[in-house]
């Protein structure tokens, strides 16, 4: 039986980041369903597991973790030698990691808000049958589309976001990118052509292709 | 000279994230400020140390760092002898448990506090008015958080661990604004988040920030 249990829902944003880490390691888990349309993130037992309510919960043994990119951080630090490097080629390099340190702080502060709003408002809200607020979308567009102008910038110097190497950076942005692909908001990574290249390359990794089914 | 240059200003929260973590390391540096009225920080040269245009931005010799939660980290690992050591102690599993509540204070705590602290605060700075209505409403969900620290540090004496770490140093600044306002009552009615309130609060490398403000 896995040591390593996800809690989770496979759909949502947040437990894909922590799926897509165990495949791109050749980690053996196993995924604990929490029914959200219960409500079942926001009782016991799971609020043990997430006082925050939460999904995903992680356990590797007797180490519970939550918060999806501590999650991460986790996985890629105990299981370095272990399938895809997550970390920067040169891990112990300080300097190196503060850089991949940076690009995650960018995606948890400056991307992932306006992105997640927009997943939201374009694809969530029908499944609750509530209607999309097109003036949430423009402002959340128009920020994102600032973001994303810096990215392009970085990546004409870099191939991913962090450097050469596919790090954490790059791997905690591809759940909500993978699910604005499918609305309009796809026009703001389509017309920038570095993003377009690192959306296409980062979307088609095996890993990225087995959270989809 | 020191190697170490912030961009910043002490008055903003994410340049007082950093100032602790370097006084903490009692570290050499030079706070080199930021006109932000005359929006310097969304022009260049500043675009150049940080392209999203927010203080503060970081040189120790040659390599330029912004993001205030990456730059405390950098600080943590490259000067890990110096200075009092703000990660836990320990293997990956200890690490672990510390970027857990480094993530909710990111995550959780500060969407929230900050917006509190610009309603209270920041806006009268720049002639706006607060707003009561969410105030209340921001307050609402601060308490619903501040409820699972009263729990966390009733089993543990820091959030990550018994240790002072990372994960409460970047609690600080905002902390400090919202503890001159009527949202301390928030912090205060709560024993055990009362006392770690009192206990961050008090500690040297803390009080030379607040003292830069003063300044």
């Amino acid at each position: 039986m896995a040591s390593i249990k996800v809690f989770g829902h496979a759909t949502t944003t947040s437990t894909r980041r922590v799926l897509l880490t165990l495949h791109e390691k050749n980690l053996d888990y196993e995924l604990v369903n929490v029914e959200l349309k219960d409500g079942e993130h926001k009782k016991e037992p799971f609020l043990s597991r997430n006082p925050f309510g939460q999904v995903p919960a992680f356990e590797d043994g007797d180490l519970k973790l939550f918060e999806s990119r501590a999650i991460t951080q986790y996985i890629a630090h105990r299981y370095e030698d272990q399938g895809t490097n997550l970390l920067p080629a040169d891990s112990k390099n300080i300097a190196q990691y503060a850089t991949m340190s940076i690009g995650m702080e960018v995606e948890a502060h400056q991307f992932d808000p306006a992105a997640s709003k927009l997943a939201w408002e374009q694809l969530f809200k029908h499944i609750y049958g509530l209607t999309t607020d097109q003036a949430v979308v423009a402002e959340q567009e128009a920020k994102l589309a600032k973001v994303l102008d810096v990215y392009e910038a970085r990546l004409k110097e870099f191939k991913y976001l962090a450097g050469e190497t596919f790090t954490l950076t790059d791997l905690h942005h591809i759940p909500v990118i993978q699910y604005l692909l499918g609305t309009p908001t796809k026009k703001l990574f389509t017309e920038r052509p570095r993003v377009n290249e690192w959306v296409a390359e980062i979307t088609k990794r095996p890993a990225s292709q087995k959270i989809l089914q | 000279m020191a190697s170490i240059k912030v961009h910043g200003v002490p008055m903003s929260t994410a340049t007082m994230r950093v100032l602790a973590a370097l006084y903490e390391k009692e570290l050499e540096f030079e706070l080199i400020p930021v006109d932000m009225r005359a929006g310097a920080h969304k022009q260049e040269p500043f675009l150049s140390l940080n392209p999203f245009g927010q203080i503060p931005a970081l040189q120790d010799g040659d390599l330029t760092l912004f993001e205030s939660r990456a730059i405390t980290e950098y600080i943590g690992d490259e000067y890990s002898e110096k200075g009092e050591k703000l990660m836990c102690p320990g293997c990956n599993k200890v690490k672990a448990l510390t970027k857990v509540w480094l993530n909710v204070e990111g995550q959780q705590f500060d969407p929230i506090a900050s917006k509190i602290a610009f309603e209270r605060i920041f806006k009268g700075m720049f002639g706006m008015t607060t707003d009561p209505a969410a105030v209340q409403e921001l307050e609402g969900k601060l308490v619903r958080v501040l409820d699972i620290y009263e729990a966390r540090l009733s089993k543990s004496e820091f959030l990550a661990c018994d240790c002072f770490t990372l994960a409460d140093l970047h609690h600080l600044p905002v902390i400090h604004y919202l503890m001159g306002t009527d949202s301390k009552a928030l912090f205060e009615s709560r024993p055990k988040v009362c006392e770690w309130v009192k206990k961050i609060t008090a500690r040297p490398a803390w009080a030379k920030v607040v003292d830069l403000q003063k300044q």
